[in-house]
């Protein structure tokens, strides 16, 4: 009953999506159109209220283990621990699709509660254009793949939840990262409604900024869990692999990089507005590619739920529907927007449109390398792969001059910048950058030139960025300034971790007996012990490692063989001791017979700076986030002369 | 502070012309980095039969799908390096592989490797995808396994 009553509400949402969408072009003769307008903002609101009722019923069908709903009886399990049963709810395709329209919901009812500083009017047609594309994916949920269908006959048992997707880390990587991908549809709706108003503006920069900075701040924090879970979950150390799946959510975060940026450059000089409209438009429909590719079974992978060609299919033509449409609103009207300001050269704004020219070539060689293997694949030439050569040939060089140009552009005055005192504020930062290289050179033997300037440019970006808050009152720091300073350093922390642990890895292959010893990077590992344990819905044998340094006892490691009963599945549960300068990395084998166990460690140097940086980075955009958007003043002041003083 | 920082001759629209040009460039730039990095570093599918038929040069690192042929898996005596073949039903190519197998890995299961053929003809893997769950099959693998029954059959 509960479950019908939320298939109902999801209809009752879909209509009141719709009418979100009219909402603001309706006219009835004899009546004015602010009437017609002001239905637009209690239609958001309904209509996340039904979409939360929908989701919660599904959520109590997973709950309490309705088998009889065909998506609880395909994904769901009795034994499985509670969280992973209200995970599994978007664990599966048609919930993963009804949490997409939850969050566009919630994203409509934050648009609704929010200020409008553009008008009521303006943000009727926001509204309007997230219930249009939220009308498509109704339609997808409830034609297509219907997440409360029944069985004829309930099955007592449930088919159970991949393994590998039962874990805190994933439960919580498709809600963050759905938050960024919706989020970015609010800055699309913000560019078509400015595109109809002919109001691309400053004003309008300012009231978008803080929905960007959610998205991107969302986004990459759902990045860097989804990072996170591969590399302690799938066994082999690796965090990221430049799977076609990685890049769909990577290509989106790219843009609301680039966009976040372009967007301060519009509101403060009134320049860029095209590229900024461009860049809101370009940044959703990623997202929504994003979706597509991974949920159409056009890629195979742990992402993929199910290969159904109607499904995709649907996207696809949902897919071409929106971005053709918003591409050609864009190209009929581009031209009316008037020219905004000019600038120079030399200056924030030049920074930050040379951060925007790379990230998008960044974002560019991205796709062309998840692009072309499917391009290949279509026209039948033979499957190939692209994989980190190519990415590492081709996104790490875009990025040094991206970071180089990261450190000094904050340093810059919006409008024509001084210059004259520049090199001396970034002499500390360039002399650490130059003494980081040859310390990692001479110490720890680093002689890849590639490693040397990922350490070089850590250093340049992290000190310049504690330059930049060097000497502020912390309080009367804007806020705006102390975000930009931890996303910067946040970036620091992420490239020094990614040029560490990729240089200095130390890996140990190994078959031990009960009682061996053997050792990595100066860590000695004793088998101790391998002995079966029991979890609530798994077996496992478990290895008792001691680990010690230079005799002394440092921890205990269990790494474990896992066999989940429902699905029968193995999974390698690795063992890892995380310290600030490194991970201890440790994974079970197979016995091989002769009482040896296979055991392979990895001594990984400050490989947990990677994802605290890339929380930082997400923190640095929330903080921003609550900056109220008309500091204009103070966030104007050249942060360069106050370090000088 | 100087308001006014549009350089002296530079308006507005030429300014945006020169963005514009910039813009191309950059995106041609990183079109051509993309594409000429493809050509060098874009690893191709091979299946067993692909390997008889147009052989791969040693050391040229691809990739090699199929299914792990049943009985063939052995383990060498360091414990740790595993031989055995790699078939799509018609014919089938040696590999070794040291490490720590995927969880899934095998017998007469689909697997996905990684590496280079050495002098001799052996496949020698640097990594092995095994298929991640009941549902899954490789698409590449799938593919050249439907073609070579295609040919058994007709």
């Amino acid at each position: 009953m509960i479950v019908e009553l939320g298939h109902a509400a999801l209809w009752l949402a879909a209509a009141f999506a719709l009418l979100q969408a009219l909402a603001p072009w309706l006219r009835a003769p004899a009546d004015d159109a602010e009437r017609w307008t002001g239905l637009a903002v209690p239609a958001a609101l309904a209509q996340a209220l039904l979409v939360s009722l929908a989701f919660g019923s599904l959520v109590w069908a997973f709950a309490t283990s309705d088998f009889s709903v065909k998506l609880v009886a395909e994904n769901s399990h009795t034994m499985k621990p509670m969280l992973y049963k209200l995970s599994g709810v978007w664990g599966n395709h048609e919930g993963s699709m009804l949490l997409w329209i939850l969050v566009m919901a919630v994203a409509g009812a934050a648009v609704s509660l929010a200020d409008s500083p553009l008008g009521d009017r303006f943000r009727a047609l926001v509204l309007s254009m997230q219930g249009i594309i939220a009308l498509g994916f109704y339609a997808f949920l409830l034609a297509a793949s219907n997440p409360f269908a029944r069985l004829a006959i309930a099955p007592t048992q449930g088919n159970g939840l991949n393994p590998l997707l039962q874990d805190p880390g994933l439960a919580f990587h498709p809600p963050m990262l759905y938050a960024g991908y919706v989020g970015l549809s609010v800055a699309f709706a913000f560019a078509v409604a400015a595109l109809l108003e002919r109001r691309v503006g400053p004003a309008w920069a300012a009231a978008v900024r803080p929905w960007v900075l959610a998205a991107w701040a969302a986004l990459g924090c759902g990045i860097t869990l989804g990072s996170w879970w591969a590399y302690y979950e799938l066994g082999w150390g690796g965090y990221w692999f430049w799977d076609p799946v990685e890049n769909a959510s990577l290509m989106p975060w790219l843009a609301a990089t680039a966009l976040l940026h372009s967007v301060a450059v519009l509101a403060k000089r009134d320049a860029l507005r095209n590229w900024t409209i461009l860049l809101a438009v370009v940044g959703f429909s990623l997202s929504m590619i994003g979706t597509f590719v991974v949920r159409s079974g056009l890629l195979t992978s742990v992402h993929a739920f199910a290969v159904d060609p109607a499904r995709g299919a649907f996207l696809l033509v949902l897919l071409a529907l929106y971005i053709g449409g918003a591409l050609l609103l864009y190209a009929l009207r581009a031209s009316t927007v008037a020219v905004g300001e000019g600038f120079a050269p030399v200056s924030r704004e030049g920074a930050l449109v040379a951060n925007n020219l790379l990230l998008a070539a960044g974002l560019g060689v991205v796709f062309v390398g998840s692009g072309y293997p499917l391009l290949v694949d279509v026209l039948g030439v033979g499957p190939i792969s692209v994989g980190p050569p190519y990415f590492n040939a081709t996104f790490g060089p875009l990025m040094i001059p991206l970071v180089l140009l990261m450190a000094v552009g904050p340093f810059l005055t919006w409008g024509a910048a001084r210059t004259d005192k520049l090199a001396r504020k970034l002499a500390v930062p360039g002399l650490l950058a130059v003494a980081l290289a040859l310390y990692a050179f001479a110490v720890w033997d680093v002689r890849a030139a590639f490693s040397l300037i990922g350490f070089a440019l850590s250093a340049w970006l992290g000190v310049a960025t504690l330059a930049i808050l060097w000497g502020r009152m912390p309080w009367r720091t804007p806020r705006a300034t102390w975000g930009m300073a931890l996303a910067h350093l946040g970036v620091a922390f992420t490239l020094f971790g990614i040029t560490a642990s990729g240089a200095l890895t130390r890996e140990l292959l190994v078959n031990l007996r009960l009682g061996e010893s053997a050792e990595v990077a100066g860590y000695t590992m004793k088998l101790v012990d391998v002995a079966p344990v029991a979890g609530a819905n798994w077996t496992a044998l478990e290895a008792t490692l001691d680990v010690s340094r230079g005799g002394q006892p440092l921890t205990v490691l269990h790494p474990q063989a896992r066999l989940y009963t429902s699905p029968m599945m193995d999974t390698t549960e690795a063992a890892i001791h995380t310290r600030i300068n490194g991970d201890l990395y440790a994974v079970l084998g197979k016995p091989d017979g002769s009482g040896r166990w296979q055991l392979h460690v990895w001594w990984k140097p400050f490989v947990i700076w990677i994802w605290a940086g890339g929380l930082i980075m997400a923190l640095g955009g929330a903080l921003s986030m609550t900056a109220r958007a008309s500091a204009r003043r103070s966030a104007a002041q050249p942060v360069g002369a106050l370090v000088a003083a | 502070m100087n308001t006014n920082t549009i350089k002296p001759g530079m308006k507005p629209k030429h300014q945006r012309l020169v963005l514009l040009g910039l813009a191309l460039a950059a995106m041609a730039g990183a079109l051509a980095l993309g594409i000429s990095a493809l050509g060098t570093s874009a690893t191709y599918f091979y299946a067993p039969s692909d390997v008889f038929a147009h052989a791969p040069a040693p050391g040229e690192a691809i990739r090699l799908g199929g299914l792990v042929q049943k009985g063939s898996v052995q383990r060498l005596p360091d414990g740790l390096t595993l031989a055995f073949r790699v078939t799509d039903n018609a014919r089938d190519v040696p590999v070794r592989y040291t490490g720590i197998v995927p969880d899934l890995f095998r017998e007469g299961q689909g697997v996905i490797t990684e590496g280079h053929f050495d002098a001799q003809g052996t496949f020698i893997a640097t990594s092995v995808l095994a298929k991640h769950d009941e549902k899954y099959m490789p698409p590449e693998v799938a593919g050249s396994l439907h073609k070579v029954q295609g040919k058994v059959t007709s």
